[in-house]
């Protein structure tokens, strides 16, 4: 189908309003053009992360806006509990992929949509899997996963020799939390603006009863379902593997317990609902909140992926527990922050098949760019650490010593590998970039 | 403002010409664990083993304390960093039975910065001056190994020859103590 004819549908004449004149909201670089219409229905890829709560929000959302091209990336399947609020499934649905469903759905329902579901960790995917996304947007419940793919935009990111950044190379964050009547959302620029690393301390940390009290003075019904959990559970180990809080068994065996334990003490109020909420860390989620906050997100996705109007700065915090309230404020970066400030140092290397460790250790400590004073080196390779050499562990030193006369590619690391490098005389963790300057093409 | 459309436009074109790195960036928690690792400043009492050079996010900890109600014994700590390392802590166990006040016979150990409050900025230095100042100060007001606290605040004589013996192997009570000299 010709593109233009399908901008001049009346479906997207809204959009049109938007896009094709300037408002009183818009950016004054802000340039009209249908053109920008065509670029959001044949060109801009999004992904979206969760096809959970936020998840069925953000994709319906975005489809609707006329985002034709994205991707939804999930690792669970769809449970009974989901069904109030994750309105792209249904009872027949229960045990099957949530992305897969969602964009089954979706397609189906949305004319010229195409939904490409993974049923998959975020983490089995690749660089080369996320460069291809314009704008990636996140509804995820989890702060490792958070920061995994923060972790990743900001390693997409390219600097010229001069450090200057490629802004070609960035790929906006949009994301999204939602806590029962709570939710947030924010948008992340890497290498611009704040990340999510540089506010990790604004995550409340997880809630944790002190051993002693579980142990012996317990008050609350979660203190008696925490002490199952954490001394009776390995002790006893019932079933002979690894609590599985989706393991109605195991559910049913700590509720038993917590029970008995709450009558020793007079506590009350230990039910089931109650231990798989402390088991699993449940928080309810509230329908509303999500909507609320995934369209926030979507607008953002919008005004990035268009450039109309200047995208939030940066973080917003909704709470409607008593009335409505949000706020807006523009989160800092972090200026050591061990992810979007660790701007690689290029080290270029001569000869890798003559260069060895030490010959780095003594760049490391001589260059009077670095001047380290004894640095310990590690690496990644195919995705599993390596331990180059540390200097100040007997216990490792002692075993990575060898690696001192090896040379780079004995070692084997590749042109453009990452060193990280740590040593008293830097606040975190450095990141060395090694570039060769024979590259051998023909040996592949 | 960064436009993203017209930039991405660019993109396309020049797609091919970006590096393509297979190796995957260092995590955040192996930036941090480095580091802490590197720095390590152990007191003379204590030493590390890594089973695996390069997996600095599973260690052992032994501390052979020196002086107070434990010298003489030899324990060892597991630790195990999380990739969500430094916003949750490592998880730390005694793998070494021991008799004391706030180490039950699991290898669970209470100290206020394994779990409540634990706090991003602190390291695996922090923890390893923690364990060691248990040695030296058990505490019998918040205990684990309910037996030992009492005897600890009611005699601590008594508490001194319960220890001992149960370094040299041993039942103290009914528990049955593997002997953990140095």
């Amino acid at each position: 189908m010709d593109e233009t004819k399908e901008s001049l549908q009346k479906r997207w004449t809204h959009l049109r309003k938007v896009l094709e004149r300037p408002g009183p909201f818009s950016h004054p670089e802000f340039e009209p053009s249908p053109d920008i219409l065509d670029f959001i229905l044949s060109s801009c890829k999004l992904l979206i992360i969760g096809a959970g709560g936020l998840g069925c929000e953000l994709l319906k959302d975005l489809a609707m806006m006329g985002f034709k091209h994205i991707h939804i990336i999930d690792m669970d399947v769809i449970d009974l509990s989901n069904l109030n609020r994750q309105f792209l499934f249904r009872h027949k649905d229960i045990g099957v992929s949530k992305a897969e469903v969602a964009a089954k759905y979706v397609n189906g329902r949305i004319q010229g949509c195409q939904v490409v579901p993974h049923y998959c960790t975020i983490q089995e995917k690749d660089e080369e899997f996320y460069r291809q996304f314009h704008v990636i947007v996140c509804g995820l419940d989890s702060i490792p996963a958070r920061r995994w793919i923060n972790g990743m935009v900001v390693s997409l990111l390219n600097y010229d020799d001069a450090g200057i950044l490629d802004q070609s190379s960035i790929i906006p964050l949009v994301d999204g939390g939602t806590e029962g009547f709570k939710g947030n959302a924010r948008v992340v620029l890497p290498g611009i603006t704040a990340c999510v690393e540089c506010t990790l301390d604004l995550y409340p940390p997880q809630v944790t009863y002190p051993l002693c009290t579980i142990a012996n003075t317990p008050r609350l019904p979660e203190h008696c379902i925490e002490y199952v959990k954490l001394v009776q559970w390995p002790k006893e180990n019932p079933f002979g593997v690894a609590l599985d809080g989706d393991d109605a068994q195991h559910l049913m065996w700590l509720h038993e317990k917590a029970v008995e334990r709450a009558s020793q003490f007079n506590i009350q109020g230990v039910t089931f609902r109650l231990v798989q909420g402390v088991v699993k860390n449940i928080i309810p989620a509230v329908a509303s909140t999500n909507a609320v906050v995934a369209a926030v997100c979507a607008t953002e996705v919008f005004k990035l992926a268009t450039s109309c109007c200047t995208p939030l700065n940066n973080f917003m915090v909704f709470n409607d527990v008593d009335g409505i309230y949000t706020y807006t404020y523009e989160a800092e970066r972090k200026e050591n922050c061990i992810v979007c400030c660790n701007v690689p140092q290029m080290l270029s290397i001569e000869d890798p098949g003559k260069m060895k460790l030490s010959d780095i250790i003594e760049i490391l400590c001589s260059d009077p760019k670095f001047q380290m004073k004894n640095p310990g080196l590690t690496t990644t390779i195919n995705g599993s650490n390596k331990t180059l050499y540390i200097p100040t562990i007997e216990a490792i030193e002692k075993r990575t010593r060898e690696n001192l006369n090896k040379t780079l590619q004995d070692l084997g690391l590749n042109d453009g590998q990452e060193i990280v490098v740590a040593d008293i005389t830097t606040p975190t963790s450095l990141i060395i970039k090694l570039t060769f300057k024979t590259v051998d093409i023909e040996m592949g | 403002m960064i436009k993203l459309f017209s930039l991405k436009q660019q993109k396309k074109d020049g797609e091919a010409s970006q590096r393509t790195g297979n190796t995957k960036k260092a995590s955040a928690a192996q930036l941090r664990i480095t580091k802490d690792i590197n720095e390590l400043n152990l007191p003379k009492t204590c030493n590390t083993e890594f089973p695996d050079p390069d997996d600095l996010l599973s260690f052992k900890l032994i501390i052979c304390p020196d002086e107070g109600f434990y010298k003489g014994g030899r324990f060892v700590f597991s630790f195990k960093v999380g990739p969500n390392y430094p916003h949750e802590p490592p998880k730390v166990k005694c793998e070494t039975q021991v008799y004391h006040p706030n180490i039950d016979q699991q290898g669970n150990v209470c100290l206020n910065i394994l779990r409540e409050d634990w706090k991003p900025v602190l390291t695996i230095n922090s923890i390893v001056y923690g364990l060691q100042y248990l040695f030296l100060e058990p505490n019998a007001e918040d205990p684990l190994n309910r037996d030992a606290a009492e005897v600890l605040t009611s005699n601590r004589r008594l508490f001194e020859q319960n220890v001992q013996k149960a370094i040299r192997g041993g039942y103290v009570g009914n528990v049955y103590f593997d002997r953990c000299l140095k």
